[in-house]
């Protein structure tokens, strides 16, 4: 009698379970693939097209899509849970579905002449605060930097040590000191990124030149034929080659004993027009040649940028003729790189 | 040519769109074509809406042919750093076109061209949409997806497309928006809906779901797919992303945690074992020890 009810029981029990388990469980031929990793599901199971042709459409998808939502929402329910902040959050596993990087990945960089040291000593980085007691502002400030807590270059007054020259100049001989400790700094931060990046760096053997203009090399060329015994006399030209004519003195002076009469002549010349009353200036002149030279650089840096921006920008191409209106210069105050 | 930063901000916002040990979200660009209708701008704007934060939208014709010469979708990317992007253009013989890619290094890894048969954008369904940048759930329908080797790259590039950024945990009340993609007769159904979490009897809630956003009807046309080789090497992790495995531990079938502790040999006759105070041996009591010891022995065999 008593296994009887016990049995029952059992029974009631389970239909309760599944009672309260029908709302969200979902019968599906074969199980979905879950990457709970990114909230994906992959159901594949076959898709009834006969169904898919005679239902309505919307239906059939979302109830599709309803049964799948819920065997995923399951699925991320089954997930460890925690509480942050009052909120209930799962805690998401990595993700399974290999998606492709978007760039290749970083080279590991070279280690510096000072990590290598380190690490061959067995030398650890020690975890420094950030600011420092300062005794003599009786303030906490930096550690380096603007207005750091022991100033060496801030102080006052310097005692000449015993052994030194009394008239050794003892400030300019710490300033001297720091300078030199900077560009040595500086040469040995270049020197561990040339061996990064494996380029010569001049001081030991020439830099190479990196890709120069057209005027650079053109220059390069010049220089390189002056430079014979003969000053390029003998040089031949390549065929289509054109000698540069601009060589030579660019300003001539006068002797400092010469004619004396066009000396004289110039000097009384000068007196003219200082005494003359009209402006040497001509007004209308120099108005035009400035509001030329507003227009070329406006219209430069118009095409320059509608050039840069490509069609990419929000302005419409008629936005030239709007550079001439009232705002004048100031026209586009976003696009000018000054100093910020 | 290698760009040189002149001050510290540029020299950070350089740093930033360096390549990294582990990537952070991947932003995506939604070009316009040459020629584009109604369908297409509204397409692109909608999606442009879903990948809100992450995206750039250029609105202006662009008259690229990205399955002819891929140069200047290489160039935008290069300078927008964006590596997915969504080209919309419409012309008589191939109408309302859209073509999904993803690039790797700024050189195009995979492009997938989809028409448009039928679009119901954000405007025309009126319910109320969920917050912008929720994490979107996933689903794919149709075994397509797992048999036909173009879909399964396609499922791919949607994933990477619609995924959002990579998360940690997951607030179990903001699952509300989930995209649904049906695979069947060489044609793609899209479909986005909200979620709602109904009561049901036990913990995990019943889901309801509500019409929301926009629905395509997808039909593939070309595709321009990685070789393996080049695939594979995108998918290539740096050495540091792997986590350690740690030693001596392992995990057996029902999923306890077993270490293994290496010792020295151990002598045992100096073992320390505990200390019984009265079996210590005093002096000038030897006779009532030796008793005591006979007592306690029966006494410590129990």
């Amino acid at each position: 009698m008593a296994s009887c009810s016990f049995e029952d029981v059992l029974a009631k029990a389970e239909r309760d379970e599944a009672e309260k388990l029908k709302g969200i469980t979902v019968s599906k031929e074969l199980d979905l693939e879950f990457d709970p990793g990114n909230l994906l599901a992959f159901d594949k199971n076959r898709i009834d097209t006969r169904e898919f042709k005679d239902c309505k459409r919307e239906d059939f998808l979302r109830s599709l899509a309803r049964d799948n939502t819920q065997l995923l929402v399951n699925e991320i329910w089954k997930l460890p849970t925690e509480r942050v902040e009052e909120v209930l959050v799962a805690k998401l596993p990595d993700p399974t579905t290999l998606l492709p990087r978007e760039k290749p990945a970083p080279k590991p960089k070279p280690p510096t002449k000072w990590e290598q040291f380190a690490k061959l000593k067995g030398i650890q980085k020690k975890k420094k605060t950030n600011l420092v007691w300062d005794e003599v502002h009786k303030e906490w400030r930096r550690r380096w930097g603007y207005k750091r807590a022991k100033d060496d270059t801030k102080e006052w007054l310097i005692e000449v040590p015993e052994n030194a020259d009394p008239s050794e100049h003892q400030f300019n001989k710490r300033n001297k000191a720091k300078k030199e400790r900077v560009a040595r700094n500086e040469y040995n931060r270049l020197k561990n990124i040339a061996r990064a990046q494996k380029i010569k760096v001049p001081g030991m053997g020439l830099a190479p030149t990196p890709r120069q203009s057209k005027a650079e090399l053109a220059q390069a060329v010049n220089v390189a034929k002056i430079s014979t015994a003969s000053v390029g006399k003998f040089q031949d030209n390549l065929p289509k080659e054109k000698t540069p004519k601009n060589t030579g003195k660019k300003r001539k002076f006068q002797p400092l004993i010469g004619d004396f009469s066009s000396e004289k002549q110039k000097q009384l010349d000068l007196l003219k027009v200082m005494d003359s009353k009209k402006p040497r200036l001509d007004v209308t002149k120099a108005v035009n040649k400035q509001m030329r030279e507003e227009d070329m650089e406006s219209r430069h840096k118009n095409k320059k940028d509608f050039g840069k921006k490509g069609r990419r920008g929000k302005m419409s191409g008629k936005g030239k003729a709007g550079g001439k209106g009232p705002k004048g210069k100031g026209r586009k105050p976003q696009m000018k790189q000054g100093k910020r | 040519r290698k760009q040189k930063a002149k001050t510290r901000r540029s020299k950070r916002f350089l740093q930033s769109r360096e390549p990294k040990l582990t990537e952070g979200q991947k932003s995506s660009m939604i070009i316009r074509g040459g020629n584009s209708s109604e369908t297409v701008s509204q397409a692109l704007k909608d999606v442009y809406a879903l990948k809100k934060p992450n995206a750039v939208l250029y609105k202006r014709k662009n008259m690229v042919r990205p399955f002819d010469d891929s140069t200047a979708l290489e160039f935008f990317s290069k300078k927008s750093d964006c590596s997915l992007f969504l080209f919309g253009s419409h012309n008589k013989k191939r109408p309302n076109n859209l073509i999904f890619g993803r690039m790797f290094d700024f050189h195009v890894l995979d492009m997938f061209e989809l028409g448009i048969e039928r679009f119901v954008s954000l405007r025309d369904v009126k319910t109320d949409t969920c917050p912008e940048g929720t994490k979107p759930l996933l689903v794919f329908a149709g075994e397509l997806f797992e048999t036909d080797r173009e879909h399964q790259r396609l499922r791919n590039l949607l994933t990477d497309f619609f995924c959002g950024p990579r998360v940690s945990a997951v607030r179990l009340a903001g699952l509300e928006h989930v995209l649904h993609f049906t695979a069947l007769e060489g044609k793609i159904y899209m479909r986005s809906y909200k979620v709602l979490l109904k009561k049901s009897g036990c913990r995990t809630p019943r889901i309801q779901l509500q019409d929301m956003g926009p629905s395509f009807d997808f039909v593939m046309r070309r595709n321009h797919m990685a070789s393996d080789d080049l695939y594979k090497t995108a998918h290539r992790q740096p050495r540091g992303v792997k986590p350690k495995k740690k030693k001596n531990i392992s995990h057996d079938a029902f999923g306890t945690r077993l270490g293994r502790l290496h010792m020295q040999k151990q002598d045992l006759d100096k073992l320390q074992t505990r200390k019984m105070k009265g079996l210590r041996k005093r002096r000038g009591e030897q006779t009532a020890e030796t008793a005591a010891a006979a007592a306690k022995a029966p006494r410590t065999d129990e």
